[in-house]
């Protein structure tokens, strides 16, 4: 993967801090509540009212898009963060156990990475309860993902402790006597951190994808609570290409990807996955 | 002895395999086994059926149960090619399957074949031409095809009427381009491909014999990945487009928990897969295929590259 210039970098973590807060500040920005119904206007176009039109029970488009915003913006890295914690345990722990639980933990981190994962989200998710509050279908979705996602980076964190564990320094400190717990946290982990933050950079997009993708297939964030992936199954009932609003999300979801891409804190090893 | 190393390895290789297939299919019954509502049979909420019917129903489903016992029973039935019936349509699911599998491998080829070609022809004229603008355009496309799920891809390209297949292709393209680029500018760099312009070996024979020919292996590893990228987007591809293939029936079995098809899929998908990554990664794997030099390359330089 190749470096992106520092000035495009800042450029692209400028707008996206800028997103951020628009989605933080949802309650403020938004000109009505996301699940408010306007039944005089139903599927009205854009206006001075509402900037982006309505939806087909008559919800302001904008808000619904702040607030799907601010779910699909803040729950990813929670996901995300779940992930890498898990990656971490199983990847650090078959690194420094070896042996057969070394030998369980790749197995289990290369299944995990051969499934394709929409399917194992689909799998999954269908044996949870469809008929969830919303408040609990997001937490069902973004666990569920966290749950699922931890394959590559349990591969990455696996390789850099096998790395880091064999490196002159780590040696001299199991050589003085230091502790496997000492060595863990005080040595180790720190020479992890810029090898995580770029496994959490890579998953957050790739989270936020999946929700979308779940979303359309009627499988993610329950109604009337808004996300990506329910904002963006409004376009199944085929718009015209004039009713440009309708597009909206796409094209905000388009951008924050791009500016994921853009941002990407740390140059990675060419790797398949 | 190298022959002995690779049937050992092979034979690794298709133990783990098996052992995978058994794990996943184990797991995806026993959650769909205790996912919410899984005893619940509508029929049986219909008032047209007599209690003897509703009853006969109800001892039927009771005979899945216990999941060990129905894993059992259905891997030997499997072993006889008998997948079960399925509960949603009422008819055998390798029939289903069987059904809607050329559907989906005809899609699956169309789009694995346009991602594969797209991807490797535009990685291959950016490493050899370094022109910056077809880089960036390249990084552009591969950019904006990885920023959209397939789903909303496909929506769109339903919407402009354009082919399908394009979804799947746009899937597997930027992860192709991106890597094959990368790689083959890494090749690029090797100290080799200096000794070989210093000998005077023409630029195109130094790409295609040492920079292409060397990054198949690393590019087959990639093959395993791309089939599992395809397979993930053609779920959403196939719903949307309301296309009959294996996508779509996943979707469905999903949302009817239909047990015999989602565990009859779990174990195909991830036979194909696993099957097809370590394939990919055995032949790419220079110990079991040995690497070859090309033959119009002078001697000297075939004894740079052997180091």
């Amino acid at each position: 993967m190749r470096e992106t210039p520092i000035l495009i970098r800042h450029v692209a973590l400028a707008l996206l801090g800028l997103i951020f807060l628009a989605a933080l500040n949802a309650d403020w920005l938004a000109p009505a509540p996301y699940e408010q119904q306007f039944r005089a206007e139903t599927n009205s176009r854009p206006s001075a009212k509402f900037l982006l039109g309505t939806d087909h029970l008559g919800r302001d488009r904008l808000s619904r898009l702040l607030y799907g915003t601010r779910v699909s913006l803040l729950l990813a890295p929670a996901a995300s963060a779940l992930s890498l914690g898990i990656a971490l345990l199983a990847g650090g722990s078959a690194a420094l156990a070896g042996g057969w639980w070394d030998r369980v933990m790749t197995a289990a981190s290369n299944l995990f990475l051969s499934l394709p994962w929409l399917f194992l989200f689909l799998t999954v998710r269908s044996v949870l309860p469809l008929n969830t509050a919303p408040v609990t279908s997001i937490l069902i979705t973004f666990s569920l993902m966290g749950l699922l996602g931890w394959g590559a980076g349990a591969r990455v964190v696996r390789a850099s402790v096998l790395q880091i564990r064999n490196s002159p320094f780590a040696l001299y400190a199991r050589g003085f006597g230091c502790s496997p717990g000492r060595l863990w946290f005080r040595h180790l982990l720190p020479h992890l951190r810029t090898v995580l933050l770029a496994q959490f950079w890579i998953s957050v997009p790739a989270f936020i994808l999946g929700e979308a993708s779940l979303g359309l297939l009627g499988l993610g964030v329950a109604e009337p609570m808004p996300s990506w992936g329910n904002l963006l199954k409004e376009l199944q009932s085929a718009p015209a290409w004039n009713e440009y609003w309708v597009f909206a999300p796409v094209a905000l979801l388009s951008t924050v990807m791009i500016l994921f891409q853009l941002s990407r804190p740390v140059s990675q090893k060419v790797s398949p996955v | 002895m190298p022959r002995r190393r690779a049937v050992s390895a092979l034979l690794l290789f298709l133990t783990g395999a098996a052992l995978t297939l058994l794990i996943a299919g184990f797991l995806g019954a026993t959650l769909i086994r205790f996912g919410p509502g899984y005893e619940t049979d509508e029929r049986v909420l219909d008032a047209r059926y007599s209690d003897a019917t509703s009853n006969a129903i109800a001892r039927e489903n009771s005979k899945d149960a216990n999941v060990l016992v129905f894993y059992g029973r259905y891997l030997t039935q499997a072993m006889h090619g008998d997948f079960g019936i399925s509960r949603s349509y009422d008819v055998p699911v390798s029939e289903l399957i069987r059904s809607r599998a050329g559907v989906t491998l005809w899609l699956l080829g169309e789009g694995l074949a346009l991602g594969w070609i797209l991807g490797l022809a535009l990685a291959g004229a950016a490493a050899y031409f370094g022109w910056p603008l077809l880089n960036h355009s390249a990084e552009a496309v591969s950019a904006a095809a990885m920023s959209l799920p397939a789903a909303v891809f496909a929506l769109l390209i339903f919407l402009a009427r354009g082919p399908v297949f394009l979804v799947l292709a746009m899937a597997v393209f930027p992860r192709v381009f991106r890597y094959a680029r990368d790689l083959f500018e890494q090749k690029g760099t090797e100290p080799r491909i200096e000794a070989a312009r210093a000998r005077g070996v023409a630029e195109a024979v130094i790409f295609v014999g040492y920079v292409m020919k060397p990054a198949w292996p690393p590019l087959l590893a990639l093959a395993g990945v791309s089939f599992s990228i395809a397979f993930g987007a053609l779920i959403p591809v196939e719903v949307v487009c309301d296309l009959p293939g294996i996508g779509q029936l996943a979707w469905k079995a999903a949302l009817g928990r239909d047990l015999p098809v989602l565990v009859t899929l779990t174990l195909l998908v991830t036979a194909i897969t696993v099957v097809v990554s370590g394939l990919a990664e055995w032949l790419g794997d220079p110990q079991h295929v040995p690497q070859q030099v090309p033959q119009h390359v002078p001697q000297q330089v075939r004894m740079d590259l052997a180091q």
